[in-house]
């Protein structure tokens, strides 16, 4: 097929995909975006199928009926609650297959493969002419190297984050040293892909690249946790982007470029949002930690005798009086799989006619939107789920909010003690609201390790427990009321 | 040179594109615009067709050809499918 239709099929496809993302700005228009961009990849696909001169396809039927029925099983199988392991392993696994695709157009050029791990490491002779002509083969081996620097990067981080969301791994381990152990680590990476330039043939330095960057992967994600997960996942889809776009430069591919830059940006993006929803610069998350500075507060001192206890059916009481109704989720929800009751309880109280709105903070849950997705699965209308900036100024005119496994997004310290590790965080103002009730199991500190003087107040009532059944009592009693 | 000088173009272009569509997604679909950026970045399956499928290259190309087109397919298909189920939810009143 004529090279000049493939790349005019490619350049729809990619306009497929900007359209794609264009449609998710709105719900409305999202499922068409989604099948629009879906649409783009099936054409691409369907493209380079005929254009390939492959008289053995073998691999390729094997590879496709493999992927599609483990994705398909990924895909309809997983819980709404477990969306954020979900996007970790699409992200290792675009990774991934950057990574082998790289190291297939590094051995295929090469016109050497090694037949045992001796050979693996033994030199051969090459020069970057093999790659392109004068200085393109100089950036194609340029682009190899980063493509499997990063590529197995994004492989290992995301296994480690998948591991960590699904608590398989629950203690943190670091590299000795740690920032300055894994910058070690980068350096000995980046004079790999350098000597892989000067010398292609030296196979040995591709080894070390591929070898170091899976240990990066690793040593940068293990000692991250908990609530920073968002963070990390959403730059692990930026970084499965960019591999892409770095993979479209070594085969001249367009319609990776395109696609490439689009992931790449939309992670950095995220990242960007996560970071200053938690008023943490992006090394702080991830070379950091928490509670580092800001002198050790008394979780005694903060609660000791104040803090007001209820049970659900005396917050149900309270509830009818109310006219308007705030409910805050956390990661909390999720973990109990509230997310239905909540809904049943918002309809006892609406066919009341109190007005019921949900407060979401950004970083709520273990990836952006994972709230949102949650309750959404519950059957909440779209518009009734309300950004941290638009539901603060209603808190003063609320006379219940009802928090529910959040903690740190409402501690009052982010915003009025200074000195405090979470000062100038953004958060929920709720305890501006008449009275709040928290549904929590016990008084243990968030994330950030902090004792949360919400919990402490006057107008705070405790409610402990389990998430889901505390919910479940107060709908009863309100219908009961 | 010409064509790497396209293609730096066609990637710095789409950056700044992306900068543009992106910030316009509202919160409420981030989730969604995660998975569905994923299975736009299963888009290497393009390449790890033609990786899988070259005559004549060495059984080790066309093994790390099958996995890439594996793991692409993977990206492509689940992520579409996941974001689709997310998205229906979003889309019913």
């Amino acid at each position: 097929m004529n090279a000049n239709i493939v790349n005019f099929v490619y350049l729809i496809a990619g306009v497929l995909f900007i359209l794609g993302i264009k449609g998710l700005t709105k719900p409305k228009t999202a499922v068409r975006g989604n099948m629009l961009s879906a649409l783009g990849m099936l054409i691409a696909v369907v493209v380079t199928l005929l254009n390939m001169n492959t008289v053995d396809y073998t691999y390729v039927i094997a590879g496709v009926v493999v992927g599609s029925i483990v994705g398909s099983i990924m895909a309809l199988r997983i819980q709404m609650t477990s969306m954020p392991q979900m996007v970790a392993l699409l992200n290792g696994f675009g990774g991934g297959a950057s990574l082998t695709i790289a190291l297939a157009e590094y051995y295929g050029k090469l016109g050497s493969t090694p037949a045992s791990f001796a050979e693996l490491l033994t030199p051969v002779v090459a020069d970057s002419s093999a790659f392109g002509v004068g200085p393109e083969g100089t950036i194609a081996l340029l682009a190899i190297g980063l493509t499997i620097l990063i590529g197995a990067l994004t492989l290992t981080g995301s296994l480690v984050a998948f591991a960590k969301l699904q608590e398989l791994m629950k203690k943190s381990y670091g590299l000795p040293g740690g920032p300055i152990g894994n910058a070690l680590l980068l350096i000995v990476g980046v004079v790999a892909v350098g000597l892989v330039v000067v010398d292609p043939g030296n196979v040995a330095a591709m080894v070390a690249i591929v070898a170091v960057a899976l240990l990066l992967g690793l040593f940068l994600v293990m000692p991250i946790g908990g609530a920073d997960m968002p963070v990390v996942i959403a730059l692990l889809n930026s970084y499965s982007g960019i591999a892409a776009a770095l993979a479209g430069f070594i085969l001249g591919n367009t319609v990776l470029i395109i696609a490439g830059s689009l992931v790449g940006t939309s992670g950095l993006i995220l990242t960007q949002i996560m970071c200053v929803a938690m008023n943490r610069s992006l090394t702080n998350v991830l070379f950091g930690k928490m509670a580092a500075g800001g002198e050790a507060i008394d979780a005694d001192e903060v609660y000791a005798g104040k803090v007001t206890s209820a049970q659900p059916d005396e917050v149900a009481m309270i509830l009818e009086t109310a006219q308007r109704v705030v409910i805050v989720p956390g990661y909390g929800m999720a973990m109990a799989q509230a997310q239905h009751a909540v809904r049943e309880l918002a309809d006892a109280m609406q066919a009341k006619g109190i007005d019921v709105e949900y407060g979401i903070h950004p970083v709520a849950g273990r990836m952006p939107g994972h709230m949102n997705v949650l309750l959404a699965e519950a059957e909440v209308p779209y518009d009734k789920l309300v950004e941290m900036d638009k539901i603060n100024p209603t808190f003063e005119d609320t006379d219940v909010v009802i928090v529910i496994g959040a903690n740190d997004v409402t501690n009052p310290m982010a915003r009025d003690v200074e000195g405090s590790p979470i000062y100038g965080m953004p958060i929920l103002n709720v305890d501006k609201a008449k009275t709040v009730v928290v549904i929590k199991r016990s008084l243990s500190p968030g994330f950030a390790g902090l004792p949360n003087p919400l919990f402490a107040m006057d107008h705070t009532l405790m409610v402990y427990g389990d998430g889901k059944k505390a919910v479940v009592e107060m709908t009863v009693a309100l219908n009961q009321a | 040179m010409d064509i790497l000088i396209l293609l730096l173009a066609l990637f710095v272009l789409s950056l700044f594109l992306g900068v543009e569509l992106i910030t316009k997604v509202p919160p409420t679909l981030h989730t969604p615009l995660m998975s569905g950026t994923n299975a736009v970045s299963g888009i290497t399956l393009v390449g790890a067709l033609l990786a899988a499928g070259s005559d004549g290259s060495p059984m080790l190309v066309n093994i790390l050809g099958f996995i890439a087109v594996t793991l692409a397919t993977i990206n492509v298909v689940g992520g579409y499918l996941v974001t689709n189920r997310m998205l229906a939810m979003f889309k019913r009143k």
